[in-house]
């Protein structure tokens, strides 16, 4: 077994296993601190494979951005240091049926096949400069017209977000009413109580 | 490096597709389900990659199909994370149960 042997299944198990806890951990920021370590993993695995390219954009794209993005979301949406609670033991017991028979069909079917490599097997390696002509090339397997509409979607993806996460203010009134956060709607209401109790009291 | 076979990186990449999906069903919060989604793509550009390593070592385009992924896949999240936000503005919750109407 050779040393790259090892580091593949090393890199294997560290993926699975911090997937695992990230879809079973019931704290959702630890679940999103999982997630990290898993896309970094994922990343390492790029590297495995010598496309450092794709390791690079995997390492700016997920971890600095989806996985901050999914934080800061946790942080806007509920407290993150609350536990969700745990799904019935119906659906655990049927998802993971599910699952075990989805893997199980398509472990079969990848083992049955077989994947024979191409031969002579030729040395992989992918340059940036490779990457970046073929990316930009109008001729025949030229990826241009991929390329525009991929920034076109990230443009209409940008303006989508701001319309949609953007405080819609009612006509009449400039400044939306204040809502207080969950945790302190029942001591909000309580307060409320109490003054009004108080006018009973005087008034009586 | 070729001394791995083809399949037991498809083995592997399986298996973090299908602890995708059972995120995607045991899961009842919306945030814990976009994450299960971006592990589910994650599998999908290891296997593009993977194939082109072993079986067409002589051109580029499975790398390309997962920059392209890679790409879609964090507009999606983008887009994903300010519906959530909506949503939470409009309902105090982001439970999958809860929301049962698309107009606020």
């Amino acid at each position: 077994m050779t040393a790259s042997q090892i580091i593949f299944y090393l890199i294997s198990a560290f993926v699975l296993g911090t997937a695992v806890l990230a879809v079973t951990t019931q704290k959702i920021f630890r679940s999103a601190i999982w997630l990290l370590f898993s896309l970094v993993g994922v990343a390492a695995w790029y590297f495995w494979m010598q496309v450092e390219f794709v390791a690079a954009v995997q390492i700016i794209v997920y971890v600095g951005g989806v996985v901050v993005l999914i934080i800061f979301s946790i942080f806007l949406t509920q407290q993150s240091g609350s536990e969700m609670p745990k799904p019935p033991l119906k659906r655990i017991l049927f998802s993971l049926l599910a699952v075990l028979f989805g893997f199980a069909f398509s472990y079969r079917i990848i083992y049955e096949y077989g994947f024979t490599p191409a031969i002579p097997a030729k040395p992989f390696t992918v340059p940036v400069s490779a990457i970046g002509e073929q990316m930009l090339d109008t001729r025949q397997y030229g990826f241009v017209l991929p390329f525009e509409v991929v920034s076109m979607l990230l443009l209409a993806a940008m303006i989508g977000c701001i319309v949609i996460a953007m405080k819609t203010v009612p006509k009449g009134k400039t400044v939306q009413k204040h809502i207080p956060p969950i945790g302190t709607n029942g001591s909000g209401k309580l307060i409320t109580e109490s003054k009004d109790l108080q006018v009973e009291e005087k008034t009586t | 490096m070729s001394s791995i076979p083809l399949t037991h990186i498809l083995f592997v990449s399986t298996a973090l597709f299908f602890i995708g999906m059972y995120g995607l069903f045991t899961r009842r919060n919306l945030i814990t389900m976009l994450m299960s989604i971006e592990l589910i793509l994650n599998s999908v550009n290891i296997n593009f990659v993977a194939f082109n390593k072993y079986l067409y070592p002589d051109k580029l385009n499975g790398v390309f199909f997962s920059l392209f992924i890679i790409t879609v896949a964090a507009a999606e999240a983008a887009v994903a994370i300010a519906i959530i936000i909506n949503l939470y503005r409009n309902h105090r919750s982001i439970d999958v149960e809860e929301t049962q109407e698309m107009k606020y």
